[in-house]
């Protein structure tokens, strides 16, 4: 414990209250952020950890409760404000200018100037200096767009510590970060810490919370359920708290990963050799029906890219597809959901949701594609299927006029597997379906996917974590370096072996 | 109830009623309709009659604008249309007759939808900006219209052409007719069909869109091209007033008044959700506003001035801002005659 109550707060929320319409976000919450700790917020999706962030850095003005900010009553209008007042945000999507130099987004709006106007070379040098205290050598004067997401969310922080904030809040900042950026900002994070930097964590990963926090606040369902310093709150304690039940739900779904395939008849999908020159290298995957495919491999090995060939969404410049037995040409997502592949992708906020359209309308999009626009769904068909699926998948709120941008982010994925589930499809490709959502709604996840798949729906199932797609996979295809390394039986494997394939096997037998 | 202020078109609703009440307060003949020889007539039957063209393309401007676009060419589109509406007629040999008039209004509206369907070949295909693709063509089109026309201003004397923007029909003007059967095409098929939230999906976010099946490049096209046949209605009934094709004076200008009404009827420009009633109002308060202008007694030179002074006020009263403050004010009130938080849970269980 490096924080003691004594220290005066340089955060105080309290009784902070605010409704979208049709949904309480918060209701009355308090939220205490002492100088010199790393205070994880917890909860659920749909918890209210987002919407409470976005109350203290001004991003949603609150409609009752107060902020005190450094023992100033504060309301901020903007995320500017916030910003000037101490207050820095690191978001679960990046949020920076992709079309910039890294250097320009690190020092945007800190330019060192001469005579009013900005010295180039000064900046790129204390870029560069802000890069290397988090162990990024990268040029800054690369475009941001050319790096990945975990560099680029790096980067986030790097320009956060520009800013020398007296608050740093750091919204799932590990969820595209592989272990040993996870160590390095972990460092940068007690560094902070141990200079006075007030710390607000949210992450779903349980182990980073424990190893890094010093005190816990728990939301659910927009209420505060408590806080806690991290010693007087075991694990199991602390789940309990987030959910309001036991929750052993994901144990008893390990049956499905050794249910027996018939792969005696034929495929529902046979991709032969399907490439495309400088993102993926020519691969073979056949589905057969009830049968779950897992894709494993890191971040950018060519996971994401072999599935987007898969459903039309890139297009292949080699190879041939086989669906049913029968030639095919996919050219297109329309192709594609002409032979009843459904494809939902790992970037939810920019190629799954339509935000301002409602939670039916985004549901029924899908199958009023297909369509087509003369002949409009009816009002009890319609009605029908989004209440069958939210019902189904346990959206919340259960309200389909709810503009599905103001859902959780848990709940906006239930939204595009109904989406995808209403078009009855053959084939389900579900790229990162449970990335950044809670244990309750990953459980409904994998347990609807368990079930799908039993009655027969074909599946690809990406995820990075390993642990998921040994579960609930039976095959599992290794994909290393934009190339498909391999296929493994997950009866045959435990989650060493895995690992220990996606980093060894394959060395120098490429094809 | 008294969330009344809160409903979208609240706003656009509230500025045509208070242009209406300060006409009428300036000058009481302003509300005042008299029946003559089986005709209405006043200063809101003709604000009806002559607010037809920009109906037309104001609608169709609604549609684009929903889809992320803009059409630029909409103003030489009506000079298209009319140049080829009255060159036809010139040339026949019987410009009196209903049959010429019928084909050279068909004509011309072909026309308008092919201009349309190339503005949006080049945005939906070609993938060029909007702003772009159709700026070619409204740079264009008045050439091409005066070229058409031989550089001539075209008049003709065609009693069944005037009909079309001076005619009457059971008490009201045909023009009047004309927008409110387009109001309700172009309020049908998006509505009544998938379209609409198509097109909604579309402009929102095109990608998610396409990964989900939509066709967006039909939908952008077609957008283009109601757009243009919207416009080359206009142009007709332009022309059917003043019996002439004047291919600069044509039209000019009324893209961005078409853009100035669907931003009134609070369609934003970044795309997405759109109104159409909200456009109407936004047609109507347009047109309100220069007839007061006429009708104040505005002089001509200072008419500009005063018309942007009036927009400003109308835009800045409906900004985000300045409706959160008023909502705000309008709360403060309520939370005096309920201090306890607890309807608040009411609100959200309905």
């Amino acid at each position: 414990m490096t924080a003691d109550n004594d220290v005066p707060p340089i955060v105080e929320m309290r009784g902070i209250t605010i409704r979208f319409p049709g949904v309480l976000a918060l209701d009355g919450v308090d939220f205490t952020l002492r100088p010199g700790e790393v205070h994880s917020l917890m909860g659920e999706n749909g918890a209210g950890k987002s919407t409470l962030i976005k109350a203290l850095t001004g991003v949603y003005s609150i409609d009752s409760g107060t902020i005190v900010v450094g023992g100033e009553r504060r309301a901020f209008a903007t995320a500017a404000d916030a910003q000037e007042a101490g207050i820095s945000t690191v978001y679960q999507e990046v949020n920076l200018c992709e079309n910039l130099t890294v250097g320009e987004n690190v020092m945007l709006g800190h330019e060192p100037r001469v005579g009013g106007v900005i010295d180039w070379r000064a900046t790129h040098e204390a870029a560069t200096h802000h890069l290397d205290s988090l162990g990024l050598r990268i040029d800054p004067r690369s475009r941001l767009s050319s790096h990945s997401i975990a560099i680029q969310q790096l980067v986030a922080i790097s320009r956060a510590m520009v800013l020398e904030s007296k608050v740093l809040v750091l919204d799932e900042p590990t969820s595209s970060l592989d272990r040993g950026e996870v160590e390095r900002l972990f460092d940068v994070i007690r560094g902070l810490r141990d200079k006075g930097v007030a710390i607000l964590f949210v992450s779903h990963f349980l182990e980073q919370v424990y190893e890094i926090s010093d005190r816990i606040t728990v939301l659910r369902n927009g209420a505060l359920v408590g806080e806690h310093p991290i010693a007087e709150l075991p694990r199991d304690a602390l789940v309990t708290k987030m959910i309001g039940r036991e929750l052993d739900d994901l144990a008893t779904l390990s049956s499905s990963a050794h249910r027996d395939i018939d792969r005696t008849g034929t495929p529902v999908v046979k991709a032969s050799g399907l490439g495309k020159r400088g993102i993926l290298e020519p691969a073979d995957l056949e589905v057969y029906p009830g049968e779950v495919v897992g894709l494993a491999g890191l971040l950018g090995s060519g996971r994401t890219e072999l599935v987007r060939l898969l459903y039309g969404a890139d297009r292949a410049d080699e190879g041939s597809m086989e669906i049913h037995g029968q030639h095919a040409k996919v050219h297109s997502p329309r192709h594609a959901i002409d032979h009843r592949i459904a494809f939902s992708s790992e970037n939810r906020r920019e190629e799954g949701l339509v935000p301002d359209l409602t939670v039916a309308e985004n549901i029924v999009l899908g199958m009023q594609a297909r369509q087509g626009w003369v002949r409009r769904l009816g009002k009890a068909e319609s009605d029908a299927v989004v209440h069958g699926w939210i019902e189904a998948l346990g959206v919340r709120p259960a309200n389909p006029h709810a503009l599905v941008g103001n859902l959780s982010g848990g709940n906006q994925q239930k939204v595009l597997l109904a989406r995808w589930l209403a078009t009855a499809p053959e084939l389900l490709v579900l790229d990162e379906p449970t990335r950044g959502i809670d244990v309750g709604a990953k459980a409904d996840i994998q347990r609807k996917v368990s079930e799908l798949s039993a009655d027969g729906l074909a599946v690809v199932f990406i995820s990075s974590e390993l642990e998921e797609v040994l579960r609930l996979a039976q095959r599992i295809a290794v994909m290393r370096d934009r190339r498909k390394i391999g296929e493994l039986e997950s009866a045959d494997v435990d989650i060493d072996g895995l690992i220990d394939y996606i980093a060894n096997e394959g060395e120098g037998s490429a094809a | 109830m008294n969330r009344i202020y809160k409903h979208r078109l609240f706003w656009p609703v509230l500025s045509l009623l208070v242009l209406i009440v300060v006409n009428t307060i300036a000058r009481p003949q302003f509300i005042e309709i008299t029946l003559q020889d089986g005709r209405l007539y006043g200063a809101l039957i003709d604000i009806l009659r002559n607010s037809a063209p920009l109906m037309l393309v104001a609608l169709g401007m609604t549609i684009v604008i929903a889809t992320r676009g803009i059409d630029l060419s909409v103003g030489a589109v009506m000079a298209v249309s009319g140049a080829v509406a009255l060159t036809i007629i010139d040339r026949s040999g019987s410009p009196g007759a209903v049959g010429t008039v019928f084909v050279a209004v068909i004509v011309a509206i072909l026309v308008s939808l092919v201009l349309g369907a190339w503005n949006g070949f080049l945005v939906s295909v070609l993938k060029i900006q909007p702003i772009i693709a159709t700026l070619v063509l409204m740079l264009a089109g008045r050439g091409v219209a005066l070229l058409i026309t031989g550089g001539f201003i075209t008049t003709v004397n065609s009693e069944p052409f005037a009909f079309i923007a001076s005619g009457y029909v059971l008490l009201l003007p045909v023009a009047f007719f004309i927008s409110i059967a387009a109001i309700a095409a172009v309020a049908l098929v998006e509505r009544r069909t998938a379209l609409g939230v198509l097109t909604e999906s579309v402009g929102i976010n095109p990608e998610a869109s396409r990964l989900a099946g939509v066709r967006s490049r039909g939908i952008i096209w077609g957008a283009y091209m109601v757009s243009g046949t919207l416009a080359g209605a206009a142009g007709v009934i332009y022309a059917s007033n003043i019996k002439a094709a004047d291919a600069n004076a044509a039209g000019l200008f009324i893209e961005l008044y078409a853009i100035l009404a669907v931003v009134l009827g609070g369609t934003s420009l970044a795309g997405g959700k759109f109104s159409i009633a909200g456009t109407v109002i936004g047609v109507f308060i347009i047109q309100t506003l220069e007839s007061t202008i006429l009708f104040l007694g505005v002089p001509s030179a200072q008419s500009p001035v005063f018309f942007a002074v009036v927009v400003v006020v109308v835009v800045v009263a409906q900004s985000q801002r300045m409706r959160g403050a008023i909502a705000r004010v309008g709360d403060a009130f309520r939370k005096q005659d309920a201090p306890e938080r607890d309807d608040e849970k009411v609100e959200v269980a309905r």
